[in-house]
């Protein structure tokens, strides 16, 4: 029997709204399904399971918000029995892996570790899970209306970004670079296409991204207790304003394994999709490096605050005219002026500069993105 | 398709890309991008609209010739004029 819990969709979610089950007790599940709808700051999530099995039964009802961590259901094997009990109880404490920087953690905000759910590898106790329990020791603020979800959401943004600020000493590096290939190629590839299959620039810039993560896999991955983990794929979360205000990053899952037109395709997809609020909940909670894209809105040079706790985050410009010299003449070019914002405590800045040198590179054969 | 039911299919598609505009408040003279807010997605998702409802094909280099209400309803009335003539 399988404890089936409260993802954490982001370093700055503390707990959801079960909204309703879409599965019921007894029904066979696969890895992937969509068992339930749970209602957060950064809208409705449809909730994936992550294990074969069959769904035994069901620990919380439509209505009630829940922490990260808190059991929702549980899930049993095919050849169970039903109601058997869980198989991994929590183990006390003492037998518990925890973090020495979620022990620090405890120590400084007097929390007892024994009540902390470690939503760590094998339940171990993170630095996050410590200051889960903390927040949710101190008195309720207000509830905001429920309508009210864009102050939520400006809440939960607040949260992560003075956590960044606050714990991650950011570097910023930046680089301008002719994108005229890249241009051209574009124009070619829409001019043989159907209106809805043309690509937008994002798609083959976030394929530079990837392919650059494959030279530089340091800035793809995450800082946690005082160590860098790479990231388990190339999940990169893209930054999409929502029409009524807020932001979400949603992941678009192995760009490294797909090609440019899957990758437009997909993007689409997400876009819409967080938009109308029915984002996944892997979508939001493993993305290992983010790219904001503000040169839509005339932004030159965009200088992001890193996710925690990932370890970079990359900008995109605003492609411009500019007068660039080519083989010793001047001549006009579209350029465009990348970033990156990377954590100095697991990246130094040669790293980034190579990581942009990369994007630089292989934004100059967009044929073999 | 009359001017009119033109008209109807554009801001029919501008009010499924922004779907927080009232589609009778927009002006049609005027700019949309100083009335809507749409990025480069919502952009496509218009041109894939108004291309699925009038079958006028829109080559990119034409978007920017897109740029009100009227000229979008200008530009696909002489091309469904040119296509059924």
């Amino acid at each position: 029997m399988i404890e089936f819990r409260m993802p954490s969709l982001g370093s700055d979610m503390e707990a959801g709204t079960l909204v309703q089950w879409l599965k019921t007790p007894g029904e066979p599940l696969k890895r992937g399904d969509i068992i339930a709808v749970v209602d957060t700051e950064k809208g409705a999530i449809e909730i994936e399971v992550f294990n074969d099995g069959v769904l035994d039964r069901t620990a919380v009802q439509p209505g009630e918000k829940v922490p990260v961590g808190a059991v929702l259901a549980f899930i049993r094997g095919a050849d169970e029995p039903a109601g058997a009990p869980a198989a991994r109880p929590s183990p006390p404490a003492a037998e518990r892996r925890i973090s020495p920087a979620a022990r620090k953690a405890a120590e400084e905000l007097h929390v007892d570790l024994s009540a902390v759910d470690g939503t760590g590898p094998g339940g171990s106790v993170t630095r996050a899970d410590v200051e889960r329990a903390a927040s949710r020791r101190r008195p309720a603020a207000a509830p905001a209306p429920a309508a009210d979800r864009t102050a939520g959401m400006r809440a939960a943004i607040a949260a992560a970004m003075s956590r960044s600020k606050r714990e991650i000493p950011h570097l910023y590096l930046a680089t301008t670079i002719d994108v005229s290939r890249l241009s051209s190629w574009l124009a070619a590839e829409n001019g043989k296409r159907t209106v809805d299959a043309r690509l937008l620039p994002i798609a083959p810039l976030l394929k530079a991204v990837a392919h650059a993560i494959g030279e530089v896999p340091d800035v793809n991955g995450f800082w946690i207790d005082a160590a860098f983990r790479p990231g388990p794929g190339v999940h990169l979360a893209c930054a999409v304003a929502l029409r009524d205000g807020g932001l979400v990053a949603p992941a678009l899952h192995d760009v490294d394994r797909k090609d440019v037109d899957t990758v437009m395709r997909e993007l689409r997809d997400l876009v819409a999709r967080a938009r109308a609020g029915a984002l996944r909940s892997s979508e939001l909670a493993d993305s290992t490096l983010t790219v904001t894209n503000l040169g839509e809105l005339g932004v030159e040079t965009a200088f992001g605050i890193i996710y925690p706790p990932q370890v970079a985050l990359v900008g995109l410009g605003r492609v411009v005219q500019r007068p660039w010299v080519v083989e010793g003449r001047v001549e006009p070019r579209p350029v465009m002026t990348v970033s990156i914002s990377a954590d100095h405590r697991a990246l130094d800045g040669r790293r980034a500069g190579q990581f942009l040198g990369a994007l630089e590179r292989w934004l100059q054969k967009p044929e073999a993105l | 398709m009359t001017r009119a039911e033109i008209t109807a299919v554009v801001l029919k598609a501008l009010s499924e890309v922004a779907p927080e505009i009232d589609a009778a408040s927009v002006r049609p003279e005027a700019p949309l991008r100083d009335q809507v807010d749409l990025d480069s997605f919502d952009y496509l998702n218009f041109i894939v609209a108004i291309h699925a409802a009038s079958r006028v094909d829109i080559p990119e280099a034409d978007y920017a010739k897109l740029g009100t209400v009227n000229d979008t309803v200008e530009y696909l009335a002489r091309h469904m004029a040119s296509r059924s003539g």
